[in-house]
């Protein structure tokens, strides 16, 4: 294989081992060239750490970084660019905007110092992206919390960044600001052509923004992959529990004003009522369905109060945090879904892989 | 008869000169030190940290002295200044001036580097990421960020310049219009008994050091939102 190809194949590629007194870090993350990837875990799985070394602010023992097709880093070759020399955006997760700037001066700040052409407009747009034209005069200290973050990450697009690092952006808000900035972020994911890399250990924000997850335990990876398929594997400690939960896509079909539901068509072709929470028809929306909102019955029910009859086949029967239920995963339209049984009802029915099932979702939450 | 004689007067320039040199050279020596002594891990932080309070607990006297030694003919500084054919230091405005830096350089260095250290390290990072260099980074955040240190560190200076006595007293001697400061020349006019002069000059220090006082701790008031 040529060198050229074997560039284009991974254009994004991040490795890195180190090792501090607390945890090891050892992991091997291929970026897609859009969208966001969740670094997900608890609190010292080394999720920032990583962050921190893909921009340089730390530096990993054994490294190798290439974004873009442009190497940052490479051990074995002696490379190590300082962050400054990196077309990197990051957003902290504290506010970390000049205090003695005005919130314009402070988005222009990296766009005079990057000096990328069309760093002008890609300013301008996400001035626009972000709804913040109207702060460009203030101070720090007289933003809110949220806006802060929202003027955070536009100085961060400034430089039109070829990657967006993203560490906890939310965490130091309170949940009215969280609700208030996730729509910005699923703008930007929808809409910049940016590989971001985001940290989180909120479920809440990896429903809603991940497009791909990387599951971190002690600096480990222990699942990565799209976000539909890793939450609903359910054998992972960190998503299981009470608010075990599986993220579903689909395309809201049709409104029912009478009822106020809406009716979300997945690609399979069955479709799921949910709680009609305003969005246009022809709207992709996400779902998260929690695994004990969903039942398995073998044959089609006739007359139940559970509307959402899906489809599907059996693929796992996995053990649960209590030794008295199981978790199953079962496919749905091309979609992975978790139904929280118990053990009795998974040995009575005799639910294995590959049985052909009716998974009864009970509800579904839209989440984005 | 005028209430300040020439020779105070001339005493008063002198020691505003002094003090706006000093202050002047303190800024430029003391920013890069307490940059440093805020950023560094080498082990020769604590002891250089050590070494640059030294003055503030010292005797003037002892200060003085040694800089008196080393400055004289026989000191390694007096002799690299015969050598260049500049004569000795001591007993001369330079020499004084020289010792006065020494003798300020805690009051210029500690809250220049206690600035420093409180805007910590997440704004230079966030610089780095907006491709700041290391030297823009330290230009634009955290000179800016540290004003407020700058102008008590300045002010400070100032005052305690104009405030010194006994290394005046040791390296400068008391050579009108060379060396004779304000605090020398009430020294002198109390031993010749002229106690109207001196109430004058003494009067004048004591209105002076409460006016520097009063806007250092209202400049603390106001620049405080700034820091924080």
């Amino acid at each position: 294989m040529s060198a050229e190809m074997e560039a284009g194949a991974d254009v994004n590629r991040v490795r890195l081992a180190l090792a501090r007194s607390e945890f090891a870090v050892d992991v091997d993350l291929d970026l897609p060239a859009r969208g966001i990837t969740v670094l997900f875990g608890a609190s010292g799985s080394g999720k920032t750490t990583v962050l921190r070394c893909v921009a340089g602010l730390e530096r990993a023992s054994e490294g190798f970084v290439r974004i873009g097709g442009e190497v940052w880093q490479d051990d074995a070759k002696g490379v190590f660019l300082p962050t400054w020399r990196r077309s990197l955006g990051y957003v902290f997760q504290e506010s970390s905007l000049f205090e003695h700037l005005d919130a314009r001066r402070n988005l222009e700040y990296g766009l005079r110092r990057a000096r990328t052409p069309g760093g002008r407009e890609a300013l301008d747009e996400a001035i626009e992206l972000l709804g913040i034209r109207a702060l460009l005069a203030r101070r720090p200290a007289q933003l809110s919390g949220g806006e802060r973050q929202r003027v955070a990450i536009a100085r961060a697009l400034a430089t039109r960044p070829r990657l967006l690092l993203l560490d906890e952006p939310l965490a130091s808000l309170d949940l009215p600001r969280r609700r208030e900035i996730m729509p910005w972020l699923e703008r930007l994911r929808d809409q910049l052509a940016v590989p971001m890399l985001y940290v989180t250990h909120s479920v809440d924000e990896l429903s809603r923004l991940a497009d791909r997850v990387v599951v971190l335990e002690q600096g480990r990876t222990l699942a990565a992959g799209p976000v539909g398929e890793v939450l609903a594997q359910g054998d992972l400690p960190v998503l299981a529990g009470e608010d075990a939960a599986a993220v579903i896509e689909g395309v809201v079909g049709e409104r029912d004003a009478h009822w106020h539901l809406a009716r979300v068509r997945l690609d399979g072709g069955d479709g799921i009522f949910v709680r009609d929470g305003g969005q246009a028809v022809g709207a992709r929306v996400r779902m998260r369905v929690l695994a004990r909102d969903v039942s398995l019955a073998l044959e089609a029910p006739q007359r139940s109060s559970i509307q959402n009859h899906l489809h599907g086949v059996v693929e796992t029967v996995m053990e649960d945090v209590h030794p008295s239920q199981a978790l199953v995963r079962v496919r749905c339209c091309g979609q992975a879904l978790i139904s929280r049984l118990t053990c009795k009802s998974v040995e009575e029915l005799r639910i294995r892989p590959g049985l052909p099932v009716w998974a009864l979702v009970k509800s579904a939450a839209v989440i984005a | 008869m005028a209430v300040l004689d020439d020779g105070a007067w001339q005493a008063i320039r002198l020691t505003l000169e002094l003090a706006s040199l000093t202050t002047l050279l303190l800024l430029i020596i003391a920013t890069p030190l307490a940059w440093w002594l805020s950023q560094t891990r080498s082990k020769w932080r604590a002891p250089i940290g050590a070494l640059v309070t030294l003055p503030l607990v010292l005797p003037p006297t002892v200060l003085g002295f040694y800089l008196l030694v080393l400055m004289g003919p026989q000191g390694p500084l007096g002799q690299l200044t015969l050598a260049l054919g500049w004569g000795t230091l001591s007993f001369t405005f330079t020499g004084l001036l020289i010792g006065s830096i020494v003798f300020s350089l805690p009051f210029a260095v500690q809250p220049i580097q206690h600035a420093f250290e409180a805007i910590g390290p997440r704004p230079l990072e966030a610089a780095a990421t907006l491709r700041a260099s290391p030297l823009d980074a330290f230009f634009t955040v955290a000179l800016p960020l540290a004003r407020p240190g700058l102008l008590t560190a300045s002010i400070l200076s100032f005052a305690h310049t104009v405030g010194e006595f006994g290394v005046v007293l040791m390296i400068g001697g008391n050579i009108p219009g060379q060396t004779r400061v304000v605090s020398t020349q009430i020294y002198g006019h109390v031993e010749a008994m002229e106690y109207a002069q001196a109430h004058w000059l003494a009067g004048g220090m004591v209105a002076f050091s409460f006016v520097i006082l009063l806007s250092l701790s209202l400049l603390r008031r106001s620049g405080g939102g700034f820091m924080r």
